[in-house]
């Protein structure tokens, strides 16, 4: 038997073989789906990019070449592919290393705001009544407000700064997994196998952490994953406007800041970074559109 | 949104008191969300903020004026107490002075309101008149070439800073090829020709028959709002496409090409006209989403509205514009919210809504 029948064997012999099977049949139902793989590589490559920023980017992001005048807004050449900006700094190694800022906030904020959604959803779903309903008004409430707003509020209430960016963007971004995890857990509450669980004298605390959340975890992380091109695009508008990351960090969304001043003389200042924003975040939807057609049979006509 | 458990049982008499209390539980829903905004900019701006007095006072008054301020400010009480006081002060539209202007922030924020809902007004009409016809064309050619065109169309809509299409779109369009003006709102040569009236300027100008400011005014807003109108553009066809393919499949389409009704006739008028329903109530919601789009759009055309106020005040940390601003922005997002909700149980007699949807 090959592995290839073995994964996609009607009769699986154990739940190994079950598990690694349907694994198998959403990669290939993804596979065959170009845009999806398309945006697969530009995420693969961005974490390549992160992974080996200081190998890749041929000078320093942070100091200038030559001094502050010595290479100030030199247009793209061999020599600087995406140009250099007004301190005389190499765009493409600001660049490379700019894609670690963004994948560090993505990461950051589905690390913080997927826990604090599933924790909300699933304890509003399985208890019901009372802690339902304030649990919910208070999602409402967030959700109340246009998502980058809110986080504008919070980020310059707590002031600039890429954590408290990362902070804020959290903030007003679990409020989406804990409706997730509360209609997920609504229809696994009174399940033959939870009702067993409590039988047997499990805590509420014990089915929620141990047996609830895993089965709410596979959806939640389809959601961040989709999530992801929005976190990028708010932490570059907070970054445009001076919430997030400080100078001279390479942050993209404050780089076409910077380069605002010069669009109309040296348009390649602020075009090369937004281009990068662009290209990532349409990674990420790619990625994101291909999976909840994959994983959501409802989605998929 | 969809689920439309029409229950026959429920008879045409008990229709209107069970409206009522509908009625009662959304506006019991509604105070309760707008108390909830409260406690947010509350919270914000009372508990998280970096010290407020010291914002206000400046790090090089004394001690003595600080205690004076602090109490002044009423932070010396409980916040339960706290938070009564600013009900009581947004409630009678005392927002605060503005630290950047020296004026009061809600006169700031309604001078500055026209301009924004003018900018909004335009681009969802523009989404929308893009939006719907290109929906309609990817369901009716679902999974043929034009459907991954504007599907395509749509994604990059998605993926885009707007910040950054707007810089583009002026160093090509206003820098490059001249053909729009530059940003703000309108030349100054015409800005005082106009006498203000809804503070709208296209509607003004038009009004009152001025052409020339007229054009110079639109010149000015297209691209902007083309902008903005290209981010609802690509929610509206994909939420069309959806609905078109939901009614498609329904039977009633299936006895209308038995009967020989034109196919363009059962596009146009016998589909969309059902799925024109749900469409209205996404359309009222994207209208709110505008306004989240609006406060970089209006940043980098330097846009004399709500975002730009917005942002303006958030560089120099300006906390009661900007929460009153954050608050104003939240209520009308609100407000839209439960517009959109409104119109689907007005358009759509088969809707019941379910307990505890979510």
């Amino acid at each position: 038997m090959t592995r290839r029948e073995w994964l996609l064997s009607d009769a699986p012999a154990s739940r190994g073989q079950a598990r690694w099977g349907q694994s198998y049949r959403t990669w290939l139902a993804l596979k065959s789906n170009r845009l999806a793989m398309v945006g697969l590589w530009i995420v693969i490559i961005l974490i390549l990019i992160a992974v080996f920023a200081p190998v890749l980017s041929p000078y320093d992001p942070v100091e200038g070449i030559g001094g502050l005048r010595g290479a100030r807004l030199e247009p793209p050449s061999w020599e600087h592919p995406f140009g250099t900006d007004d301190l005389s700094r190499d765009i493409l190694s600001r660049v490379i290393h700019g894609s670690r800022i963004t994948l560090l906030v993505v990461l950051l904020v589905a690390v913080i705001a997927t826990p604090i959604g599933l924790a909300v959803g699933t304890a509003s779903g399985y208890f019901g009544g009372w802690v339902d309903v304030m649990l919910m008004r208070i999602t409402d409430i967030f959700m109340a407000f246009p998502r980058l707003i809110l986080a504008l509020a919070f980020a310059s209430a707590l002031g600039p700064g890429i954590e408290n960016a990362i902070i804020a963007i959290a903030i007003t971004a679990w409020p989406p997994y804990a409706r997730l995890a509360r209609a997920e857990t609504l229809t696994i509450r009174d399940t033959d196998y939870i009702n067993a669980t409590r039988l047997q004298g499990a805590s509420s605390l014990r089915i929620l952490w141990g047996h609830v959340t895993p089965l709410c975890l596979s959806s939640a992380v389809v959601r961040v994953t989709l999530d992801m091109a929005g976190i990028i695009l708010i932490a570059a508008g907070l970054g445009f406007l001076g919430l997030g990351a400080q100078p001279p960090q390479p942050e993209w969304g404050a780089m076409i800041a910077g380069g605002r001043r010069f669009i109309i003389d040296q348009w390649w200042v602020a075009t090369m970074p937004g281009l990068a924003i662009f290209i990532v975040a349409l990674g990420f939807n790619l990625l994101g559109d291909g999976l909840r057609d994959v994983l959501d049979p409802k989605a998929r006509k | 949104m969809t689920d439309t458990g029409s229950n026959p049982s429920e008879g045409r008499a008990s229709a209107l008191p069970s409206f009522l209390w509908k009625a009662f539980k959304l506006l019991l829903t509604v105070a309760v969300t707008f108390l909830g905004l409260l406690l947010v900019t509350f919270l914000i701006s009372h508990v998280i903020s970096v010290d407020p007095v010291l914002a206000l006072v400046g790090d090089r008054a004394s001690k003595a004026t600080y205690d004076k301020m602090f109490i002044e400010m009423g932070l010396d009480r409980p916040l339960y107490e706290q938070f009564w006081i600013y009900i009581q002060k947004v409630l009678s539209g005392d927002f605060g002075n503005s630290f950047l202007t020296k004026k009061p922030v809600w006169d700031d924020i309604a001078r500055a309101f026209p301009a924004t809902l003018e900018l909004a007004t335009l681009s969802i009409i523009i989404g929308t008149a893009f939006g719907i016809p290109l929906g309609i064309i990817s369901a009716v050619k679902a999974g043929k070439p034009i459907d991954q065109f504007v599907r395509i169309i749509g994604l990059i809509g998605y993926s885009a800073p707007i910040f950054w299409l707007g810089l583009l779109g002026l160093l090509v369009f206003y820098a490059k090829l001249d053909w729009i003006s530059g940003p703000g709102r309108i030349d100054i040569a015409y800005e005082y020709s106009i006498s203000p009236g809804t503070g709208m300027l296209l509607v003004d100008s038009a009004l009152q028959g001025q052409w020339e400011a007229f054009r110079n005014a639109f010149s000015h807003i297209i691209l902007p709002a083309s902008l903005l109108g290209y981010n609802a553009m690509a929610y509206i066809a994909r939420m069309t496409r959806s609905f078109m393919l939901t009614e498609l499949q329904q039977e009633y389409i299936t006895t209308a090409r038995v009967k020989g009704v034109p196919e363009w006739r059962i596009i146009w008028v016998h589909t969309l006209r059902n799925a024109a329903v749900p469409l209205v109530t996404v359309i009222a919601f994207s209208y709110g989403g505008l306004l989240e789009g609006s406060v970089l759009t209006e940043t980098v055309f330097a846009w004399p509205g709500l975002g730009l106020y917005l942002t303006n005040s958030l560089q120099v940390a300006d906390m009661n514009a900007v929460l009153g601003g954050t608050l104003v922005i939240g209520a009308i997002f609100v407000g839209l919210n439960l517009l959109s909700d409104l119109l689907y149980n007005v358009l759509d007699p088969r809707v019941r809504r379910q307990e505890g949807k979510s």
